[in-house]
């Protein structure tokens, strides 16, 4: 009975990740008063630049080392992600385009160019069942921490995922003291709040928008990256990261901004996207009914959340509009 | 005199598109002086002083600091010259605290440590007497606090120049009072005060020097003690006008409206509206003072049918059939119908009246569109309208077809104004229906107003200046937190009194004799 429970839980931290890498990056681009509705396409693109990382370094390196494999694939994930949100960032900061078009409009993109890639890939590698995969390299990304089997249950259950998922958490905590306590989160949360006063009081509003969404980028990126590492074994399967980028949108208002209830938010909708698997002899048609549940709490949530009207716990107030210092 | 030009202005324009903001514009402030400057709306006052904080950039023209030439092409290069705008809107976070917002974008070296910022903002305010709590969030403020706020701001990066634009125009007289003592220090301490101001009498109560601006030109500087009213008011207008309005005794007043322990909750449920009674008379004018926000805006809402009432009755007296209705239960598309007009000019201007990408003929026809025969949309009558409005009340605008945005506020009002009693209503409400505009403009609007009320119509005049609300007001009910605290006289009621029952339910601490 422990071992399931420990098993569950492990198996939620690890859809909890790609989650809270997602709702991260979303919270700190969306202090800077962007609505990156693009967060989808970029991790689908984060993931799929990860597969092809892997690719050339199986392909093109013999002798396997894991740290290299890791180093590799988590930079081609960086470079992918960071180009896609640099589109974004262009046309909406630079050209003050309309921020949930463009978002919109990168999420098909983006997942579409993902799986047009992943496809390719697919199609070189030719693993089994015409998808490919990287074992040794999703091995690597899920090798346990060296002391979790000596801890019992707590080190089963809560030590036993790959690094990923404790990154995950280390940056969520990272932003929340950066947002919340130094200066350059108290300058990013004006620049979202407010532009203009945070322009007329010298912060470089534009650079702040470009370096908070860029950063946010990589980070969801890194999201697409854990789910193909750790559910995938570094292969691409058709729109698996969409579905996450979308739960991980809709977690940042969950958490209301914050990155520490995002970290308890992304375990709970974890939780909810792993039961349907998790009890046996399940009929299908009640798994797909199960399947429901993240999206069932996310309307809720939304409509809770909605209703509450603390000033605090409201989106950055100038959150989807783009700033023109000589508008009149 | 001892003085030495803290800032000086040589030659400045600056054109947006086709307008010409500033031409030609030079100016000189001394250390230890404070400069008004004047002009009427769309003069290019606040154009100008944008120039100096950086947040436009000039075409052509100097700016010496202290003697040297400068180039300031963003707001942190003003902050380096030790220049520091008070901006008419607030520019200010919402949700951060007063020191958040007071350190925001300042560079010093040491960490970013709340306690001893919090240190020094308090410093900075028992050196000038400020009374703020510095932790508390903007969102809970009064304006008068906000704009300390923004004072301190720029007190504690160091501010030797201070350019205010139109800092009074949301302040009581005994808050207007306790500014001008702060900028009387500041200056004595050697600052150069800029003050941007519509009002002839606070220029000439705190100015050493008036520059006056007129069209975008550079009129002259006088020194304050050599001018008076009516030359500075020549200045700035060009011509000769007169600053009286006539109050005509009201023929034959009936009770048009009758307002009955009304209540309205907004959806906290705090009561923005506490048990309000009153009537408003045809041939009337009715004022409504009190601080901004003090439930003004959902009285007039609730009289138009946009507010959910709590409980209550507005009763409206028909003239043309003599029924008295409850405006309770109708739809604002009724209430229209029976000719109740709402004129609102809400702090954004546009907000509520006005659809500022549409133009003039455009926006006159979101009153009218029902009234077309056919499909297809009746543009004649409107336009002739627009252009009708144009002429009248002297609205500067290159045609009828310019987007309202691109007017300046003065003209936007006008335009607003205009279609509303375009309409021959028979209770006409205007809040803030002058809010910063210039004398000229001002007064065409009063004269508007007293147009009306001789025509029979009920005014419900919602004002800020106290002096306009006892001069143009038949009575004058003061309410202050949703509560009314008293119904006036206009013509034997001081500002005093009226001032003091605006702070009614504040307790003690705006109260203090000044």
């Amino acid at each position: 009975m422990l071992g399931i429970i420990s098993n569950l839980i492990t198996q939620t931290l690890g859809y909890s990740s790609t989650l809270l890498f997602g709702s991260t990056g979303e919270i700190i681009t969306e202090k800077s008063g962007n609505l990156n509705l693009g967060t989808p396409g970029i991790m689908s693109l984060g993931g799929v630049f990860g597969v092809i990382g892997a690719y050339y370094y199986t392909t093109f390196v013999s002798n396997f080392n894991p740290l290299v494999s890791i180093i590799v694939t988590l930079l081609a994930t960086i470079i992918g992600s960071l180009l896609t949100t640099l589109i974004y960032c262009f046309l909406t900061i630079t050209l003050r385009a309309n921020q949930n078009v463009t978002g919109l409009a990168l999420t098909t993109f983006g997942v579409g160019l993902a799986n047009f890639l992943g496809g390719i890939i697919n199609n070189k590698a030719e693993g089994s069942s015409g998808v490919s995969a990287f074992p040794p390299i999703a091995m690597a990304y899920q090798t346990k921490l060296p002391f979790a089997d000596n801890l019992g249950f707590i080190g089963k259950a809560f030590l036993s995922s790959g690094f990923m998922t404790y990154l995950a958490i280390i940056i969520a905590i990272i932003t929340a003291i950066v947002i919340k306590r130094t200066r350059i989160g108290l300058n990013l949360r004006a620049v979202g709040e407010n532009p203009a006063t945070a322009d007329a009081a010298g912060i470089n509003v534009n650079r702040y928008k470009y370096v908070a969404t860029c950063l946010g980028g990589v980070i969801s990126g890194l999201g697409g990256l854990h789910l193909v590492m750790q559910y995938l074994s570094g292969g691409w399967n058709k729109s698996a990261v969409e579905q996450f980028g979308w739960l991980s949108v809709a977690l940042v208002i969950f958490a209301v901004w914050r990155p520490l209830l995002s970290i308890l938010g992304s375990v709970l909708f974890g939780a909810l996207y792993v039961i349907p698997f998790s009890i046996p002899n399940l009929a299908p048609k009640n798994q797909q009914l199960l399947e429901l549940l993240p999206y069932v709490v996310t309307i809720i949530v939304l409509a809770i959340s909605s209703m509450r009207k603390k000033r605090e716990t409201q989106p950055p107030e100038s959150l989807g509009t783009t700033y023109f210092r000589e508008e009149r | 005199m001892n003085s030495s030009a803290a800032i000086e202005l040589k030659n400045i324009t600056k054109t947006f598109g086709s307008v010409i903001a500033n031409k030609n514009v030079s100016l000189t402030v001394n250390k230890g002086e404070i400069l008004s400057i004047l002009g009427e709306n769309g003069s290019g006052k606040t154009t100008l002083m944008n120039m100096i904080s950086g947040i436009y950039y000039p075409d052509d023209g100097q700016i010496f600091i202290d003697g040297k030439e400068v180039v300031i092409s963003s707001p942190r290069d003003a902050f380096d010259y030790k220049i520091g705008m008070i901006h008419q809107h607030f520019k200010l976070v919402d949700v951060f605290t007063a020191t958040e917002n007071i350190i925001l974008g300042h560079e010093d070296k040491q960490n970013y440590n709340s306690k001893k910022a919090t240190q020094k903002v308090k410093e900075i305010c028992d050196m000038y007497g400020f009374e703020i709590d510095p932790t508390k969030k903007i969102y809970n403020m009064a304006v008068s606090e906000k704009q300390t706020v923004e004072i301190i701001k720029v007190l504690y990066r160091g501010a030797d120049i201070l350019i205010l634009d139109e800092p009074t125009a949301v302040l009581t007289p005994q808050e207007t009072e306790k500014l001008f003592n702060i900028l009387r220090k500041m200056r004595d301490l050697g600052k150069a005060i800029i003050i941007i101001t519509h009002k002839l009498n606070e220029v000439l109560e705190l100015s050493d020097k008036v520059a006056v601006l007129r069209k975008g030109e550079y009129i002259g500087t006088v020194n304050t003690a050599e001018t008076n009213e009516s030359e500075l008011t020549e200045m700035m207008v060009g011509k000769k006008i007169s600053l009286n309005i006539e109050r005509s005794v009201p023929v034959d007043p009936q009770d048009r409206l009758i307002v009955e322990n009304i209540d309205c909750k907004n959806r906290e449920g705090v009561k923005l509206l506490d048990n309000v009674s009153f009537t408003a008379r045809s041939g009337e004018i009715l004022g409504i003072a009190g601080i901004a926000g003090s439930g003004q805006r959902e009285l007039l809402e609730a009289i138009a049918g946009l507010q959910h009432l709590e409980t209550g009755k507005i009763l409206y007296n028909n003239p043309k059939t003599g029924e008295v209705d409850d405006l309770k239960d109708k739809t604002p598309m009724q209430i229209r119908e029976l000719g109740v007009r709402l004129s609102f000019v809400p702090e954004d201007r546009l907000g509520m009246g006005l659809v500022g990408n549409m133009d003039i003929a455009e926006n006159m026809m979101l009153r009218s569109y029902r009234k077309g025969k056919s499909i297809f949309l009746e543009r004649k009558s409107p336009r002739d309208l627009a252009e009708h409005i144009i002429e009248d009340l002297e609205v500067i605008t290159p045609g009828v077809t310019t987007p309202v945005r691109r007017l300046s506020g003065g003209n936007i009002q006008k335009v607003l104004v205009g279609r509303e009693i375009s309409s021959a209503p028979t209770v006409l409400m205007a809040a803030y229906p002058v809010r910063g505009l210039d004398i000229n403009s001002s007064y065409t609007i009063y004269n508007l107003l007293n147009g009306q009320k001789e025509k029979g119509v009920a005014v419900i005049f919602v004002g800020e200046d106290l002096d306009v609300l006892t001069e143009l007001c038949d009575r004058i009910m003061v309410i202050c937190g949703g509560k009314v605290t008293g119904i006036v006289d206009g013509r034997t009621t001081s500002k005093e009194e009226i001032g003091l029952l605006m702070t009614n339910s504040r307790g003690g601490e705006n109260n203090e004799q000044k």
